[in-house]
């Protein structure tokens, strides 16, 4: 939106023509008219999209949280309740722990990806010219391509007690600890983080291998000349020059653990129990299943506002210059 | 000066704009949902003829069970005025999608219903008391329709005016592999519990799955659950559960005794050990690789089962306690529903009175549905080939109606409880990270959050 504005020229300090008596005086009315128009006619580009915008997003949302102060079943009348679903969503035992499964999966879906995506990206940052490289991207970046709810599927098929997994660990005589990873108690929200992690690493590391690429290779040459190891450098001019790559990395993909849906509805509908249950799951089985909309919608304004709360600081942190 | 005026502009503009959005938005909408009232019925006439004039009736039903299709298209061949549009969604989708597919302007003529109590209260069904009358389905056994019955307002099911009719009336029981059952010795059905119990521990030890059970998404451990808490008490105070009687609790000793025994057949090993990770699909398909000599299931799988294992598999009622003891079951309608604003209600009646009294609709049902047709009492069943599963439900259903032991399925109690407490909780108690105590109270207070909004 800005950007677009920001094109428009400005109505001053345009050059004087040459020769003759200066045509300013006589143009400027003219010229700060036309300049206020262009000026609104950028406006009227945006409108389409910033209608669509308004309609799409900024209505229901506005929606969202006025259904949050009443107790509705989603047809009939409602009921004004004021905060009492706020209270419900920070007293309830149950939404607690389902807020506090979505932190859980944010070190899956986030830290691990980030952790062993710079490990990974230094790892291929050599072989990323040529054929080699382009193998190395296509298959690290798969997961991306994969729709949510296949990889789901197919991830529920390889952690079933009869799946990849527990055949791998039969053939290595490790049958004793072969499970039903996504059906038991301990194991399910693990794996279900396991699933995101898989998802999550390919896009971090293709975002870190493209920041690696930009960074100036004058900087690795004077570490070196100063006497720095792989390790060194790695610490001294690698992780620097990716504060913003990793800022990016870690925004998306903690909005991805908190707003999880696909993944864990596929693989295992929240359960066993509500073991699995992400806030993303709850709000939809609230609204649809058990028509409590007004609940539904606290806990949609909360989730929101949990994560702005965590990607806010984020941004803050990383979008410095680059040093 | 006026490069900083125009930059105050833009912002000032760029902030305006979306909150103006937003305040206009705000103030342009009144409490949700308070516009929208309970359609009273007009008490017109009704018609129970079908006309000449081409009709096209709009049904929502579900997917995966090709009976509605089968029976709609039926019905076009006898009556080539009337065509059908079917939309078709999964059952959990429909549970979702009802209300609000109900109160559009598009609503369904007929549509799947699999609770009830809320679609009345906020007044999305019709009222199907005329049409009672005028199609004479007096003569249909009362017992057949009493699980359609709610109170006006919805207050509470089983009494008052009728709302629905079955596509057909399903029985659950146990399915069993026969082949699996020689090997452990049962030569007959088991006629008590006890009986039961023994055949499970020999399974055990014959290192075969005693019970194939699902319990993932919907908890399918509520079958033999179900199964046996009608057993080991009166039936009555659970469907009065159900039903929403006033007073009614699932806080039983049945229902307490029922969790002991199915945390002790956890314990045993009688469930697959990740039942907890099986769906559906998953336990047809591993029963029907022979993996399981048990099932509980309903007879809507019976034509699957004789198509796919064929001669290869019984069904009985779970027994009682005593050999004595009458037989109970969860049975319910495969329940249909016409949508108050439908626009040929009359047509949809006369479609679900058919489907009832018709002779070779009352064939579908048998063969495509596996479910008992309902109807008047006196019509006959239409045949089905002796030595099929699709023969012992029948034979099941018929013994079921002569007890007069059908129980609506607890899952359908309330909208809500299925998924908020009865499938975590389950799945809990079988894990044990539930006991059977907490499990019957963690029930009941649901239940009772729920009927308290």
């Amino acid at each position: 939106m800005t950007s677009a504005l920001g094109s428009v020229p400005a109505g001053s300090g345009t050059p004087a023509r040459p020769g003759g008596a200066d045509p300013r005086p006589a143009m400027r009315p003219h010229r700060k008219r036309w300049g206020r128009v262009v000026r609104w006619s950028g406006w009227l580009w945006v409108l389409p999209a910033l209608a669509m915008y308004g309609f799409f997003v900024l209505r229901p949302l506005v929606m969202t949280v006025q259904y949050s102060l009443y107790r509705w079943n989603g047809i009939g009348a409602a009921t004004w309740v004021g905060l009492d679903n706020y209270v419900t969503v920070f007293t309830d035992r149950d939404l607690l722990k389902i807020i506090g499964n979505a932190f859980v999966l944010i070190i899956f879906f986030s830290f691990i990806p980030v952790v062993l995506g710079l490990v990974v990206a230094s790892l291929v940052r050599r072989i990323t010219t040529g054929p080699g490289g382009t193998l190395v991207r296509t298959v690290l970046f798969l997961p991306q391509v994969i729709p949510l709810v296949a990889a789901g599927i197919a991830w529920s098929w390889v952690l079933s007690s009869n799946g990849l997994v527990n055949q791998a660990l039969r053939a290595v005589g490790l049958d004793g600890i072969t499970r039903a990873w996504l059906g038991e108690f301990s194991t399910a929200l693990p794996s279900v983080g396991v699933i995101g992690t898989w998802i999550m690493l390919g896009l971090c590391t293709i975002l870190l291998v493209t920041g690696m690429s930009k960074i100036d290779p004058s900087l690795y040459e004077a570490a070196r000349m100063d006497g720095a190891g792989p390790i060194r450098e790695f610490f001294a001019v690698t992780l620097p020059s990716l504060r913003q790559e990793i800022g990016v990395c870690l925004t998306v993909t903690i909005i991805a653990a908190l707003a999880s849906f696909d993944i864990v509805y596929i693989s295992t509908s929240g359960g066993p129990g509500i073991q699995t249950t992400v806030p993303g799951l709850e709000i939809y089985r609230l609204a649809f299943s058990q028509r409590q909309v007004g609940l539904a919608s606290a806990l949609g304004v909360v989730l929101m506002l949990l994560v702005l709360i965590c990607v806010l600081p984020i941004q803050r942190l990383t979008r410095g210059e680059k040093p | 000066m006026r490069e900083l005026s125009t930059r105050f502009t833009r912002r000032r503009l760029a902030l305006m704009v979306p909150l103006l959005a937003v305040g206009l938005t705000a103030t342009a909408c009144s409490a949700p949902g308070s516009e929208q009232t309970a359609p009273e019925d007009s008490g017109a006439p009704v018609s129970t003829e079908l006309g000449t004039d081409p009709i096209t009736l709009e049904m929502y039903a579900e997917t995966g069970f090709p009976l509605a299709k089968a029976l709609a298209d039926e019905f076009t061949k006898q009556h080539p005025n009337v065509t059908f549009n079917i939309r078709e969604d999964q059952f959990t989708v429909i549970v979702e999608n009802a209300p609000r597919v109900l109160a559009s302007d598009n609503a369904p003529d007929i549509i799947r219903l699999p609770t009830m109590v809320d679609l009345v209260k906020d007044g999305l069904l019709k009222n199907l008391d005329p049409y009672f009358d005028a199609h004479g389905w007096d003569k249909f056994p009362a017992s057949q329709l009493v699980q359609l019955r709610l109170t006006d307002g919805g207050a509470e099911r089983g009494t008052g005016s009728l709302y629905g009719m079955g596509l057909g009336y399903s029985v659950t029981g146990v399915f069993y592999n026969k082949k699996q059952a020689e090997q452990v010795g049962m030569t007959q059905p088991p006629a008590t519990i006890a009986e039961f119990e023994d055949l499970l521990a020999k399974a055990k030890s014959a290192d075969l799955q005693p019970i194939m059970q699902f319990n993932k998404n919907t908890a399918g451990i509520n079958f033999p659950y179900q199964a046996l808490q009608n057993q080991f008490g009166d039936p009555a105070p659970i469907a009065d559960w159900i039903f929403q009687k006033p007073g009614a609790t699932f806080d039983t000793p049945a229902s307490l005794k029922a969790a002991q025994t199915i945390e002790k057949w956890a314990k045993a090993g009688y469930f697959p050990k990740d039942a907890n990770a099986i769906d559906y699909t998953a336990m047809m398909g591993e029963f029907q690789k022979g993996n399981g000599l048990f099932m509980f299931n309903g007879d809507w799988e019976s034509a699957n089962l004789d198509k796919n294992m064929a001669g290869d598999v019984g069904f009985f009622l779970f027994p009682g306690e005593t050999a004595e003891a009458k037989n109970v079951a969860m049975s319910a309608p495969n329940t249909f529903g016409v949508g108050a604003r439908a626009k040929n209600a009359d047509a949809a009646a006369f479609f679900l009175n058919w489907v009832h009294t018709n002779d070779k609709a009352r064939e579908i049902s048998v063969n495509v549905g596996g479910s008992h047709p309902g109807g008047p009492a006196d019509l006959a069943l239409p045949p089905v080939t002796e030595g099929t599963v699709l023969a012992e439900t029948l034979k099941a259903s018929q013994q079921l109606g002569a007890d007069n032991g059908a129980v609506d399925f607890t899952a359908n109690a309330t909208g809500g409880i299925f998924a908020a407490a009865i499938t975590p909780e389950m799945q809990k108690l079988i894990a044990g990270q539930q006991n059977p105590e907490g499990y019957v109270k963690a029930v009941q207070a649901e239940y009772e959050k729920e009927l308290s909004r």
